[in-house]
């Protein structure tokens, strides 16, 4: 049986929003490194949407349409407006590196929440306060990881706009965040892949990612072995369901600071 | 989108005009897909209270997260239907939802906005339906319009747990089948 197939009948149940807790989880965990899966699972979805589109009934009535366009513009949003300063600021890295550490520490805190929820039904006041953390960690990090939050980039003054990438990594927790912006546009079945590359030995996959129209993407915790050491990172095309050896050239590359 | 708007107006350009706080396009997306998203909600809650309630945070969910909608993948009607009956299921059933709506990608499907197109598409589903042996309808339907789990559907029909798993997405694949052709 191949992995697809061992996976094929718990992603309709995925797509049905019908998977829950370990079962989700492990499915969750394959989605992430293959995109066969991934396009089967947007198909299922597309089935299951049949279904709701075929439902015919009355109409709401006309008193929801007003609720809502009264809710709306109560809600109409504030020009939010971000001061861009010629000058490239170190003190912004400084926060940025901040928020990803605190997006780390919310991510571990995340899956010890799972982990504990699962195992220890007895402990659920310690789990309620482990999700309030996290749900408070999660306020904080959603500036740099909710796609509609703006991104500003510092540069020096007139020079045009290069692609970026920054990655934290944090070893004894097997945890990644890559953020990255200004990357150029992909051909279709292309994807970008983000190596780890240790210190000894070969680059380690760390997550196939394509950016978005703005050219941002980001990559949060792909799964890593534990305690690889990184001595720099770097990112190839590769075809999108990802290669287990980077395609050269490395169109970016970094070491630690 | 390549799909010709009644009104003129794309789908994607009124999801954009969101996106810049664009309160008449609110109104142009309510009247489109209201009716899709308040039958789905209804059909799942059967109170007209709790799938009015349903409606209204669909769409402020839509106004709140704009981006959510990945117009390259899905089309806006169906995704509305998708993300419908998952949060109406998710009252149903009094539990938190564990899906973002901006993780909720779906292919490209028959967007069916138009409410003759709707009519005869859920005619040809009603004759999907009825074709199905009758187990594997009532699993389809356990799962998708009460929000059964397969296990709980094992455990009401008395069938092993693989074979309730097996009937569910071949119900689907045989829709599936039914609208490519």
């Amino acid at each position: 049986m191949s992995e697809h197939e061992r996976y094929a009948e718990d992603l309709a149940l995925y797509a049905l929003d019908a998977l829950r807790g370990e079962d989700r989880a492990l499915v969750d965990e394959h989605l992430a490194t293959c995109a066969a899966c991934r396009r089967e699972l947007e198909q299922l979805r597309g089935d299951t949407a049949l279904l709701a589109l075929a439902t015919t009934g009355p109409r709401p009535p006309q008193r929801a349409r007003q609720r809502l366009l009264d809710a709306v513009a109560r809600e109409a949003r504030a020009v939010k407006v971000v001061e861009t300063s010629p000058r490239r600021s170190w003190w912004g890295w400084l926060g940025w590196a901040a928020t990803a550490a605190v997006v780390i520490f919310a991510l571990s805190l995340w899956r010890e929440n799972s982990e504990l929820k699962a195992s220890l039904a007895s402990a659920s006041s310690q789990a309620a306060k482990s999700a309030r953390e996290v749900e408070e960690m999660r306020r904080i990090a959603a500036p740099i990881l909710e796609p509609e939050a703006q991104r500003v980039t510092l540069v020096a003054a007139k020079a045009p706009p290069q692609p970026q990438g920054k990655v934290f990594y944090l070893r004894n927790r097997s945890s990644l965040v890559l953020l990255a912006n200004n990357l150029p546009a992909l051909p279709a079945e292309k994807a970008y892949e983000l190596w780890l590359i240790p210190t000894n030995g070969a680059p380690i996959p760390a997550g196939v990612f394509k950016p978005d129209a703005h050219g941002s993407a980001s990559v949060v915790n792909p799964p890593l072995p534990a305690g690889a050491e990184a001595k720099a990172f770097a990112i190839t095309v590769e075809n999108e369901a990802g290669s287990a050896t980077p395609t050269l050239p490395l169109v970016m590359v970094g070491a630690g600071e | 989108m390549s799909r010709p708007q009644p009104q003129g107006i794309s789908d994607l350009a009124l999801v954009t005009g969101l996106k810049s706080g664009d309160q008449g396009a609110m109104a142009e997306l309510y009247d489109r897909y209201s009716s899709v998203v308040y039958a789905v909600a209804l059909r799942v809650l059967g109170d007209s209270g709790a799938a009015e309630d349903v409606l209204q945070e669909v769409f402020l969910q839509l106004w709140h997260k704009p981006t959510a909608f990945d117009a390259a993948r899905g089309r806006l009607g169906s995704w509305l239907a998708v993300i419908t009956r998952n949060r109406a299921i998710d009252s149903l059933r009094k539990r938190r939802p564990e899906t973002d709506i901006e993780d909720v990608v779906l292919s490209v499907a028959p967007d069916l906005a138009a409410e003759a197109d709707r009519a005869r598409a859920a005619e040809k589903v009603r004759g999907v339906m009825g074709s199905m042996v009758p187990a594997q309808r009532s699993a389809l339907e356990m799962a998708y319009w009460q929000g059964l789990s397969h296990s709980e559907i094992a455990d009401k029909t008395g069938e092993p747990l693989g074979t309730v798993k097996t009937r569910i997405r071949a119900g689907l694949i045989v829709l599936r089948k039914a609208f490519q052709t």
